[in-house]
């Protein structure tokens, strides 16, 4: 199975960069997802106007979209959290789709990239808590009967130390299996339509993949927010 | 069955030593035990991957009987039923992917696997 010919790597290549973009593809691929980002961003937000133009009405839709839908899950208190949410949906969307085409790779094949996307989640999660409940935020950890608190703690740590895993594990198996799966197909079958069933899987779990993630993130916030029983 | 089931780790058994014999004929020490170690965790990989295929196949087909019932029953709500259902089957379908995970350690990332990649990459 040869290394796979990848158009970033090779310009870094003739920079001279080489070595450092054939060891870490990924990285290289994520800062490409975030140029296009932030690109989509300005030109949607070049000229903002009552009247929106063909950008901004697709940004609106977007935007205004995942807001509603997050504003639903979470309560009226969770409209100030939207931007990490929003944000995370759209780098993992992006990520995951440029690696349906060819020459791309996508970032989230690898579990840096995936982890580097949970661990900030986990840590918002515990920030949103400490902000709206002040230091009776452990109380949601000790559970309802006062003298099986201790256990209870260590038990709802675990749980909460095992979302980190299956957040991070969940997409990179994703991404990570259906790479693989591209790659034995090309090795046992080469010709062009072989893999063609496995790319259109590949785009609904592109879009589901990074949907999941951004309503479980969703999830734990409303957690977080609401009180404890 | 019993007969189907001594048959399989006979074969096992078969496979094991006659992949250890190429090691053998190498002399090695370490390539013996670590060819012994590869075999049966890639056995290993291989069942955890049907049986967790099978779980989840039986999970995922009760969530698609009930929400095909739930549209049946309701026609106007097949939106929200089918977002839910796609939800729910990424659910399940992460813990599939959590065998994949650990059967991809097994068969490559395991302790022996410098031995094993120089055993294998004579051609």
């Amino acid at each position: 199975m040869e290394h796979p010919i990848l158009f970033l790597v090779q310009l870094f290549d003739l920079i001279g960069l080489g070595d450092f973009a054939h060891h870490y593809p990924h990285v290289i691929y994520s800062w490409f997802v975030m140029l296009v980002l932030i690109v989509f961003g300005l030109v949607a937000t070049r000229a903002i106007s009552i009247i929106p133009t063909k950008w901004q009405s697709v940004f609106e839709v977007v935007i205004g979209g995942m807001e509603e839908f997050t504003v639903d899950i979470t309560g009226e208190e969770g409209r100030r959290f939207f931007p990490i949410l929003a944000t995370v949906f759209l780098y993992i969307f992006v990520c995951n789709f440029i690696g349906l085409i060819p020459g791309l790779l996508p970032p989230t094949a690898n579990l840096n990239t995936t982890l580097s996307c949970a661990i900030p989640v986990f840590i918002m999660t515990h920030v949103i808590g400490v902000m709206t409940h002040g230091a009776k935020y452990i109380k949601q950890f000790t559970g309802p009967i006062w003298w099986l608190a201790p256990l209870m703690i260590v038990l709802e740590s675990i749980g909460h130390l095992a979302r980190i895993m299956s957040l991070s594990i969940r997409l990179f198996g994703n991404m990570m299996g259906k790479e693989l799966v591209l790659s034995i197909l090309f090795m046992l079958a080469g010709a062009f339509f072989a893999p063609l069933p496995m790319l259109v899987l590949g785009l609904l779990v592109c879009f589901i993949q990074a949907f999941v993630f951004y309503l479980l993130s969703t999830m734990y916030f409303t957690l977080a927010l609401e009180e404890a029983h | 069955m019993f007969k189907k089931l001594s048959f399989s780790t006979l074969g096992s058994a078969f496979l094991l030593f006659a992949l250890s014999t190429v090691a053998y004929a190498a002399g090695d020490e370490m390539a013996i035990s670590a060819l012994k170690y590869f075999t049966v965790s890639v056995f290993a990989a291989g069942f955890a991957i049907a049986l967790a295929a099978f779980g989840c196949g039986l999970g995922m087909g009760t969530a698609v009987k009930s929400a095909v019932e739930g549209i049946a029953r309701n026609p106007e709500s097949s939106g929200k039923v089918t977002v839910t259902m796609l939800i729910g089957l990424a659910l399940i379908e992460a813990l599939c992917i959590y065998t994949l995970v650990i059967a991809l350690i097994l068969i490559y990332a395991h302790p022996y696997s410098e031995p094993i990649s120089k055993l294998f990459a004579v051609h």
